[in-house]
């Protein structure tokens, strides 16, 4: 099991564990984490279980591919840390893994 | 598949309305053809396929009873070829925005476009909602709507000689910022990321029109919209490097589509968690005659798969058929013995 932790913009933590093979946006759905809305059910069709990954994970967790880009397009305030948590597949190296979640899906 | 420009003063008699054309009212068409009811189907998109073709049309859906694996366009291309011979008319591009009970028995709907249908029975098989342009989370737009701020181009006039900022990196920003370019003073495009989404021969043009100079692009994103009582007078665009204030009087933002419930809420049906809630005998609501299929309902036990809305569908025919012929007795069938049946299918 990985541990991920969601923080949301007024700074509640909440850390849920995940198994390896599920994708972030489940292991947040299946904990009732706040802001992951997943309107498309992880279809990557839609921009609604958008986070923001910890500086320290960016690398480990890598880029979005270029459908998932796509799909940024339709989500608000994006960074460079931005990702689909759908599109995120939990790994046991992302174990401890830090992702915040934005003001607003939209 | 015909658009129509029918408008409000001659209503179109049927005797079923299909209000949405996702999977599962395209298979309610099948089933009451079987039973000889014929329908208009209508749907706010402006093709056949609701999500799936919206949403998933390249995605593999793997749990269509008899067929391993099709993607949500292919399904919908097989269930157009499954319900031809019923013809039933579309009217596409279009939201059921008033459903009443006219005088006689019938129920009088009125589309957003004022289309307006007398209909012996309705089929609610609205999915999730109607599909609605995202409103970008920007404080107080609600003000600007329908003023400064729209979703969709409906008068080209609306932005003749106006200061006009587009949002967006798909089709409908890349088209729009091209066909408006003309009529605006001036037109600036700005999306997230200097890669665009649309069709390359739109992004072609676009990029002669900003080496022209002729418009200007942006990349960066919203942060603030500025105005007073419904007029937008600038919008603050964030850049990679700087935050700026652009004199702007229209703005288009482009992101995508979101389902919403829309008027179904508003049609005075029992709800349950916004869903419509139906007997598991008729599909019927709790108005007799008004009946809801696929995702839009809830009995208990629902499970929102395709597969439940197609038996939804079938015993909803069934119940239709009642009202629709009174006092005449249904005959249960199979297509593959019944001559009857395979007439109206075209297959004998």
């Amino acid at each position: 099991m990985a541990k991920i932790t969601f923080i949301q913009p007024d700074g509640t933590e909440q850390t849920v564990e995940a198994a390896p093979g599920m994708t972030v946006m489940e292991a947040a759905k299946k904990e009732l984490v706040p802001g992951i809305e997943a309107e498309c059910g992880g279809a990557c069709a839609c921009a609604t279980c958008h986070v923001y990954v910890d500086d320290a994970w960016h690398e480990k967790v890598g880029p979005p591919s270029e459908m998932e880009e796509d799909m940024l397009d339709f989500a608000f305030d994006v960074r460079e840390s931005s990702r689909l948590s759908c599109q995120i597949k939990v790994t046991q190296e992302l174990d401890g893994l830090i992702v915040r979640v934005p003001e607003k899906q939209f | 598949m015909s658009a129509d420009g029918t408008q409000g003063a001659t209503p179109i008699e049927t005797d079923a309305l299909i209000i949405g054309a996702g999977p599962v009212g395209l298979f309610a068409v099948f089933e009451l053809g079987l039973v000889d009811i014929k329908a208009h189907v209508i749907d706010i998109l402006d093709k056949p396929g609701g999500q799936c073709a919206e949403l998933y049309p390249e995605k593999p859906i793997y749990d269509i009873p008899g067929l391993p694996v099709v993607t949500g366009q292919g399904l919908t291309d097989a269930l157009m070829a499954q319900i031809k011979p019923f013809g039933a008319t579309f009217h596409l591009g279009q939201r059921v925005d008033v459903l009443q009970k006219a005088g006689d028995g019938r129920f009088r709907l009125v589309t957003d476009t004022g289309t307006t249908f007398l209909a012996k029975v309705v089929v609610v098989a609205a999915g999730g909602g109607s599909f609605t342009p995202k409103r970008p989370p920007l404080a107080g737009i609600e003000a600007f709507e329908g003023t400064s701020v729209f979703y969709s181009v409906r008068r080209m006039e609306d932005f003749r000689g106006k200061d006009v900022l587009v949002v967006g990196g798909g089709d409908s920003a890349l088209d729009w910022t091209l066909n408006l370019q003309p009529v605006a003073k001036s037109l600036t495009l700005l999306h997230r990321r200097d890669d665009f989404r649309g069709a390359p021969h739109s992004v072609e043009r676009m990029r002669a029109l900003v080496a022209d100079k002729k418009i200007s692009l942006l990349i960066g994103q919203m942060t603030a919209l500025h105005g007073d009582g419904g007029v937008l007078s600038g919008v603050t665009v964030k850049t990679k490097d700087s935050e700026s204030r652009l004199a702007v009087n229209r703005l288009l933002p482009f992101f995508g589509l979101t389902m919403k419930l829309g008027p179904v809420a508003d049609w005075g049906l029992n709800l349950h968690e916004n869903l419509i809630r139906v007997d598991t005998e008729r599909f019927e609501t709790d108005v007799p005659g008004i009946f809801a299929v696929g995702d839009i309902n809830w009995y208990p036990g629902k499970l929102k798969l395709i597969l439940s809305g197609f038996h939804e569908a079938a015993l909803m025919a069934q119940a239709a058929h009642k009202i629709v012929y009174p006092g005449k007795k249904l005959l249960f069938q199979y297509t593959t013995s019944s001559s009857s049946l395979q007439k109206k299918l075209g297959v004998s």
